[in-house]
């Protein structure tokens, strides 16, 4: 059972949403929490395990061997990405800009172009009770948060059996890392909160899940600010709301400690398990 | 002229509210650049007509012509993005995945794949409520290369700025680390962190500002909700003195911010009360700081 926690919208909440989800239901079995937030991962912050694995993400990029090269120019021209450029005596290669699509290195006649491993990012396992959690992050300066996304998600799947629950803190936006992150979700938990900037930017992440074909649900954070535009969004679109968190300044001032607010807040943990038993019941839950 | 790019690393933390009321002070002598073209948001505050559009064209996209697929799969071999899946006993192009790369055009015998333009958004000059002119985006659904749109809104607001003699462009720039704020950093003269009292907006605070260092471009910080964890306050703010950031302001936790967002309003129109007084005060230190 894999679900992808995603907002159009940064700060409305799904590190606050996948945190507690995934705390919550560790207390009754194995759960895997992934950050797939690789650019700003923040849902360590809120899970204190132990460290049980780390390594070194790669991506692959051509480096160029002079004595090989004839200069012929073809890598320049089958390069889409402009990383591999041809001077009047030299390849010069922008490794922030390839997108290791292998055309240079295997289209090269000279074979002067072999594909080498570049570190992108780390990845890192911890471990407390029932719950794993998995994140990576994206080394700064480094572009691309595709790659390492792709490679973390089949860390997990190599890592964990199916059956496990599996719960990923998706990028926030609608563009290409997000898709990456939520395309292979059972289900998508789109979190949002109830003013201009949440309406707008859940009618993007809703469009966007429907491109995709995901069943979802949506989230309403910090419900009480704002208006009911977004509740009213809903009714009209038909998207089920799994749930209303509450706008309560102590949830923020949890929050801003890394603390987790279901076991603090019992109206929260009756929401978490509304949830849940949604998900249980449309999507299959843990099979 | 002079670019001031306003990020945050961690999103919510009011970045786009300020960023519009900025807009609002600076009046007509300033140009917007709205860069967070993955979830466009300014514009609810500040109006624009939407006057001119042109659509954006940014990467490729394969394309099989099955009359001339004889199925042979070396296209499928050569694709490092499963994008070319076996559908029907025929191989498709899977557009979310495929990347635009082009190898298999460059390995299929007989010319049955093509690669096409992909529109991947589009991007707007308007004239806003203040009068003054702003540059927007919208992406298209799981498009790729927002950096390239970001570079295009970025590269478009200058070009007003500098033919109508504007004294600032203001950027509302792109959340995270990657390609898209990468874009909307460069050329920047002065970049405003909008950060909040959190351990995540901590966190996030310092890996972006690892990223304005490479960069080399002079900050400041607005600490917004700075009231909610007086300690992580502090802390930011030690943060920011070892770092040689300017402490533009620390501002409440208000919910004037999503008030005056409900009534389509930057807060420095809606607010009448000390609110407004701060981001007044903390639009004059940007401008002296610039």
């Amino acid at each position: 059972m894999k679900i992808a926690i995603a907002s159009g919208k940064g700060g409305t909440g799904k590190t606050t949403l996948s945190t507690n989800l995934s705390a919550f239901l560790a207390e009754q079995g194995k759960v895997v929490l992934t950050d797939l937030d690789v650019e700003e991962p923040n849902s360590g912050l809120f899970v204190n395990g132990t460290l049980q694995h780390a390594e070194d993400k790669f991506k692959m990029i051509p480096e160029w061997e002079q004595e090989k090269c004839t200069l012929c120019g073809i890598c320049q021209e089958v390069c889409n990405y402009h990383a591999v450029i041809k001077m009047a005596d030299q390849i010069m290669i922008f490794p922030e800009l390839c997108h290791s699509c292998y055309a240079c290195s295997e289209l090269c006649p000279e074979e002067a172009l072999p594909m080498i491993p570049q570190k992108m990012g780390e990845l890192k396992q911890f471990n407390v009770n029932n719950l794993f959690f998995v994140e990576s992050r994206l080394k700064i300066g480094e572009e691309q948060a595709v790659p390492l996304i792709k490679q973390t998600l089949q860390y997990v799947d190599a890592q964990f059996p199916k059956e496990i629950i599996k719960i990923y803190d998706s990028p926030p936006g609608t563009s290409c890392p997000v898709i990456e992150a939520t395309k292979d979700a059972d289900f998508v938990i789109l979190i949002t909160e109830p003013t201009p900037f949440g309406l707008h930017d859940l009618s993007l992440a809703v469009e966007t899940m429907r491109e995709l074909k995901k069943s979802f649900g949506v989230v309403i954070n910090r419900y009480g600010i704002g208006n009911d535009d977004v509740l009213a969004y809903c009714e009209k679109e038909k998207v089920p709301v799994l749930a209303k968190i509450p706008n309560d300044r102590k949830i923020a001032e949890l929050y801003s400690r890394g603390e987790l607010i279901y076991r603090k807040v019992p109206e929260v943990k009756q929401q978490l398990d509304h949830i849940w038993k949604y998900i249980e019941t449309t999507a299959g839950g843990r099979q | 002229m002079k670019e001031i790019v306003v990020i945050s690393g961690k999103g919510g933390t009011g970045k786009t509210s300020l960023t519009a009321s900025f807009a609002w002070l600076g009046g007509e002598n300033v140009v917007v650049a709205d860069c967070d073209v993955d979830a466009a948001d300014m514009h609810l505050l500040l109006q624009p007509d939407f006057k001119h559009s042109e659509d954006f064209y940014s990467g490729e996209v394969a394309q099989i012509h099955q009359e001339e697929c004889i199925q042979c799969g070396k296209c499928a071999d050569v694709c490092r993005f499963d994008a070319i899946p076996v559908v029907d006993g025929k191989y498709v192009i899977d557009e979310i995945s495929c990347e635009g790369c082009g190898y298999c055009p460059r390995v299929c015998p007989t010319d049955a794949i093509t690669m096409e333009d992909q529109l991947s958004g589009k991007c707007f000059i308007s004239t806003i409520k203040t009068g003054a002119t702003m540059v927007h985006a919208r992406l298209g659904i799981g498009s790729e290369n927002s950096g390239k749109l970001v570079a295009k809104v970025k590269t478009e607001a200058k070009d007003v700025a500098e033919k109508t003699e504007k004294d600032y462009v203001i950027v509302d720039g792109s959340p995270g680390v990657g390609c898209p704020v990468v874009s909307s950093l460069s050329g920047a003269h002065f970049v405003v962190l909008v950060t909040e009292p959190s351990v995540s907006g901590l966190h996030d605070l310092k890996r972006v500002y690892q990223l304005v260092k490479k960069f080399g471009i002079p900050a400041g910080c607005i600490i917004n909700k700075s009231d909610l964890n007086p300690e992580m306050s502090a802390q930011i703010e030690s943060f920011l003195a070892d770092e040689d950031i300017v402490l533009i302001n620390s501002l409440p936790y208000d919910e004037t911010f999503t008030k005056a967002m409900t009534q389509g309003q930057t807060i420095v129109e809606f607010d009448e009360g000390p609110l407004k007084e701060k981001i007044s005060e903390s639009w004059e230190v940007i401008k002296k700081a610039v």
